[in-house]
């Protein structure tokens, strides 16, 4: 019985073990690419073990960039994605928890019309609209600028119905003794919702985050200056299309660099955002 | 400190319902009056509606002088107890009974000493760091209260606040804020559809009914003499037996002095004034009804026999002890005839007095 049970155990174990090996593969060749020389990648005779030159290509892509057309090194696209990403995410969370509540707890003229609008621009994603979004920005003269990177993002249908949602689980009671004790609209949201909504405004974050970091149409569009780069537009113009220009080596680092913050961000806010799926704290 | 006055007060909802159908009453300063009625009668869009939390859709509301109809609920100067409590989630017990204070800029030592005081009353001081999650149900109640005295206002209103909690700790509860409320002389609005809880806490009941206001009284006096058959059946349990009577019986049982009307009228009478004498007995000058034992209900210190009249209709009489007779057994429930209730012919009205 015992032995039976530890199989039965072991089965699941098993098939996780080969998920994970089958999503960490690749991950753990382009680590191994990013650490030996190009001669040996262009080869096609690479090797399962990392390489020695760890600290000179991750140096290089870091600090000095390839030798090709792209010359901007990793750092700048590093930092240009960051506040990208950062941008987005904080954007659209500050943007749809403040319609989140004007929606529910305000009645003014025309609430459900503008709650429908918001909804219907959930079939509107960025590529479909994305010709008179470019055109607007243009106007604003937003092309490479950090906020013609981030706003045509910020706004956002399904952050907003999120927070609807959980607004409508919060207890009609709390408003009330809220009103009692003399908190006014600001006062409520302030005190009250905010701290609430603490675990979702997390757990939004992490995917909002992720969301923008690997946006890729977008900022292609917008940005034409290589010091507006993000990384993953820098990774695909290092990829030269005469295969034996291509720095892989430098490439592979990029890619393994690129990898770093959203895991970061997903690792650092994993407690709250698992709660913020889990739990409504009320 | 002030009394709470109601002048047509009527309710409309969106939607057309209406909740409260002109209601005029007022609650002295200091007394502690509790709003009864079944399910949907409009008790808590009453009380709501003197917190502030509900527009008025006519008539007046007054808290001592001042009407406040358009007055926003802070500056109403009242405290309420929700069912759920509606404690804040994330602030401790200490925060959620200073917010209130806060919010009206009362400075910080005073803020302190106010909340301390309220928490030694209640004897919860030593929850003061904890969440509202981590404390029990009663305890939570505690600190419903807590946050209610702590602004010292002008009214308390609880809608139900002892209904969340289990049997036992409700008596107690109960006990303890009468004891309060006593202590502190605050007028209160109790709204409930607990009896015992409105006999117990009330100085004044009032008994409504799909939004209007059946009988206003003290508990015994709504007990002892109520206003229509809706009061009679719905205070006491268990409820008040009624028979439909024609004049002519009618009479008789009154005497010929009783001005009785001549569709006739329902004879009230409660089960525990009732007494089971063995078959064949009769009553002088009061009521006598043969009846046929069908169920009995022994509950320790009494029991409650259900029986079948003999002229048509059921009964319950309730009488002390276990010694009950059994099943199908006749005997006749007897009733003094200065315990009979007599209402006129559609229970809107008490004809004896
Ligand atoms: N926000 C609302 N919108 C529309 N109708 C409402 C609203 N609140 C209450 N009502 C209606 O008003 C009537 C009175 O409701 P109320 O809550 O005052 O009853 P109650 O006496 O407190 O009942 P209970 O004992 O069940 O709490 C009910 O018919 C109810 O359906
Ligand atoms: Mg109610």
């Amino acid at each position: 019985m015992a032995e039976r049970r530890r199989f039965e155990n072991l089965l699941p174990h098993l098939i996780l073990w080969v998920g994970i090996a089958i999503v960490a593969f690749p991950v753990y060749l382009a680590f191994v690419a990013s650490t030996h020389e190009p001669a040996i990648i262009a080869n096609g005779q690479m090797p399962l073990t990392p390489g020695p030159y760890f600290l000179e290509n991750y140096y290089r892509a870091i600090f000095v960039g390839t030798t090709g057309t792209t010359r901007e090194p990793v750092g700048t696209m590093l930092l240009n994605s960051l506040v990208m990403a950062l941008g987005i995410a904080l954007g659209k969370i500050a943007i749809s928890i403040v319609s989140a509540y004007a929606i529910v707890y305000f009645r003014f003229p025309f609430r459900m019309a503008a709650f429908w609008l918001i909804f219907v621009t959930l079939m509107l994603p960025v590529e479909v609209r994305i010709y008179p979004t470019y055109k607007v920005a243009a106007d604003l003269q937003l092309l490479d600028t950090y906020a013609g990177l981030t706003l045509p993002l910020v706004a956002s249908a399904t952050a907003t119905l999120l927070f609807r949602q959980f607004f409508l689980t919060v207890p009609d009671e709390l408003v009330e003794a809220s009103r009692i004790d003399g908190a006014g609209p600001f006062r409520f949201f302030k005190d009250t919702l905010l701290p609430l909504s603490r675990t979702n405004m997390a757990a939004l974050f992490v995917i909002l985050f992720i969301y923008g970091w690997n946006q890729y149409l977008w900022p292609l569009l917008i940005t034409t200056r290589d010091d507006m780069q993000t990384i993953v537009i820098g990774i695909k113009k290092m990829i030269v299309t005469s295969d034996a220009l291509t720095e892989w080596q430098l490439v592979m680092a990029t890619a393994m660099l690129a990898m770093l913050p959203p895991v970061a961000v997903v690792i650092l806010m994993q407690k709250l955002f698992v709660r913020g799926l889990v739990e409504t704290e009320k | 400190m002030a009394g709470v006055t109601f002048r047509e007060v009527r309710k409309i909802y969106a939607g057309g319902i209406e909740a409260v159908k002109g209601v005029s009453f007022a609650v002295p300063d200091g007394a502690f009056c509790v709003l009864v009625g079944p399910s949907g009668c409009g008790k808590s869009t009453l009380l709501r509606m003197v917190a502030g939390v509900e527009t008025v859709t006519a008539g007046e509301i007054r808290i001592g002088e001042r009407v406040v109809n358009d007055i926003e609920p802070a500056e109403r100067d009242i405290a309420m107890v929700f069912q759920n409590y509606a404690l804040y989630p994330h602030m401790t017990v200490y925060n959620n009974m200073a917010y209130g204070l806060r919010n009206r800029g009362v400075p910080k030592p005073e803020i302190d000493r106010l909340v301390r005081e309220a928490a030694r009353i209640l004897e919860i001081t030593e929850l003061l760091k904890r969440k509202p999650r981590e404390l029990s149900g009663g305890q939570r109640q505690r600190v419903a209260m807590g946050r209610a005295i702590v602004r010292q206002p002008k009214a308390f209103l609880f809608d139900e606040p002892l209904s969340n909690l289990d049997a036992k700790l409700r008596v107690s509860m109960r006990v303890e804020i009468k004891k309060l409320q006593r202590q502190f002389g605050t007028t209160s609005i109790y709204v409930t559809h607990d009896q015992l809880e409105a006999m117990t806490l009330a100085d004044m009941l009032v008994v409504m009914n799909a939004g209007r206001i059946e009988q206003i009284g003290a508990p015994l006096e709504v007990y002892e003499r109520p206003a229509t058959t809706f009061v009679a059946t719905f205070i006491g349990a268990p409820p008040m037996n009624l028979l439909r009577l024609a004049a002519a019986e009618l009479s008789g049982l009154l005497g010929a002095s009783a001005a009785v009307p001549p569709e006739g009228g329902i004879l009230g009478v409660r089960p525990e004034d009732l007494v089971l004498a063995p078959a064949g007995a009769r009553s002088d000058g009061g009521l006598a009804l043969p009846l046929t034992v069908e169920t009995v209900e022994r509950v320790g210190p009494e029991s409650f026999v259900y029986g079948r009249l003999a002229r048509g209709g059921d009964v319950i009489v309730r009488i002390p002890g276990a010694a009950a007779p059994s099943f199908g057994e006749q005997a006749v429930a007897i009733a003094p005839r200065h315990k009979l209730h007599v209402f006129s012919a559609d229970g809107s009205r008490r004809i004896n007095s």
